[in-house]
């Protein structure tokens, strides 16, 4: 960083994407605490790479960049976290016969408490796609970005990543009723 | 297109990111396909379930300035001289320093000893911003304020969250003012932070808010139960007052 000037731009531009990279790094490392230290070193690395951000969208820059420092810190505090690999070959089961699904409206109504446990099960891959996805809005360009893989694993991603949440809410809607 | 070739791009198509060629090919599969068509309603409903707001989770309120104060340290080894938490507060302290005494005594007619002790007031609300001493005890929990305070100041300042007004309670920190320990609350006001200066009054009877604006900064002194506040900040002069009020209410 090389002057007053640049932190300045730093903390307008970067800054306000605080919220976002918590939200990430909550989802990320499933624990409050964590979250918080994992944000603060994101934004720490962020600072010291910030003459090599190009412009573009800062909020996707410096998710990425969380994103990362998540993976460092799981890597190194949970290794199992991050072991197991849901497997992504891209290819999608066709969506089960809608006469044997239940109704499929009544999920709009499920019980944000069960929404939350569902996806925090989810293997950390199909959890960030959705998240960057759903909670955060990003097009699948930007996903593909922010997560270094091809815009095609990004669709087959998120595909199964429905598919798993769906069929995992279904479940435990089943086993409360 | 068989349902077996539509299944992988029924996703993307939920989300619009399929080419325009590839999106017609779906839709027309869509037309003809109770069962896939239920899987993209399924999408929806998902959707849905997960829009309501509840899913995302927010930063405690003290993160941001943590993270802005290990920002500002990492930053300033390199010929980082002026690293504030609030970059807007830099030319307002920059033209204070020199214009204080006289906006004092040219717009209040105050006193020699009350312009210099503005001055100390206005000056301890900037270099909390500027150096890395906003609070000394960091926390929102007023019961770990309170006791902070004691064996620090000689006397026990009120220490209230106001959090549900608006005004969340960051932390605690002991400035010295004209001579004295004087307890100084820290508030944030959305993105602004609002120092609250409590020293003793000599005096019991509570006085009303009185506001008074110096080069941006609003400030408002106010008495009560033997002490004297005074609240400064770049937040506006209603927010200041607001939280007098609140001070005063508490009291």
């Amino acid at each position: 960083m090389r002057g007053p000037e640049e932190l300045q731009r730093f903390e307008r531009i970067v800054m306000p994407h605080l919220g976002a990279g918590y939200n990430l790094a909550r989802w990320l490392t499933r624990n409050d605490h964590d979250a918080e230290d994992v944000v603060q070193e994101a934004y720490l690395r962020a600072v010291r790479s910030f003459d090599r951000y190009r412009g573009g969208d800062p909020r996707a820059w410096v998710l990425t960049i969380v994103r990362n420092t998540c993976y460092t810190w799981l890597r190194k505090n949970r290794a199992a976290a991050v072991a197991g690999d849901a497997g992504d070959d891209g290819v999608e089961e066709i969506p089960g016969d809608p006469a044997t699904q239940p109704e499929v409206r009544f999920i709009r109504d499920v019980d944000q408490q069960l929404v939350r446990e569902a996806l925090d099960a989810l293997p950390a891959e199909f959890r960030e796609v959705l998240v960057l996805r759903e909670l955060e809005g990003f097009s699948y360009k930007e996903i593909a970005d922010i997560v270094d893989v091809p815009l095609g694993t990004v669709m087959s991603r998120l595909a199964r990543a429905r598919q798993r949440l769906q069929q995992s809410l279904l479940g435990r809607l089943k086993e409360g009723a | 297109m068989t349902c077996a070739q539509a299944a992988p791009f029924l996703s993307a198509y939920f989300d619009r990111e399929l080419d325009v060629a590839k999106s017609l090919e779906i839709a027309a599969h869509l037309h003809e396909c109770d069962r896939c068509s239920a899987g993209v309603r399924q999408h929806q409903a998902l959707r849905s379930s997960m829009s309501s707001g509840s899913l995302v989770f927010v930063p405690p309120r003290d993160l941001e300035w943590r993270v802005h104060k290990a920002v500002r340290r990492e930053a300033r080894p390199r010929d980082m001289l002026m690293p504030p938490w609030r970059w807007a507060a830099v030319p307002v302290a920059a033209v204070l320093a020199g214009a204080l005494s006289w906006s004092v005594a040219v717009h209040r007619g105050g006193t020699a000893g009350e312009s210099g002790e503005l001055a100390e007031l206005v000056s301890g609300h900037v270099r909390s911003l500027m150096v890395d001493h906003l609070v000394d005890v960091a926390t929102s929990d007023q019961h770990t304020v309170k006791p902070w305070f004691s064996g620090k100041v000689d006397f026990s300042p009120p220490v209230v969250d106001f959090a549900a007004s608006g005004f969340p309670l960051v932390g605690g920190r002991v400035d010295y003012i004209a001579g004295r320990p004087v307890a100084v609350l820290v508030y944030t006001r959305g993105q602004h932070i609002v120092n609250v200066f409590i020293s003793p009054a000599g005096k019991d009877e509570a006085e009303a808010p009185r506001n008074l604006t110096l080069q941006g900064y609003h400030l408002a002194r106010w008495s009560g139960g033997g002490l004297t506040f005074w609240a400064v900040s770049d937040v506006n002069g209603t927010d200041i007052d607001t939280l007098a009020h609140l001070f005063q209410a508490a009291g």
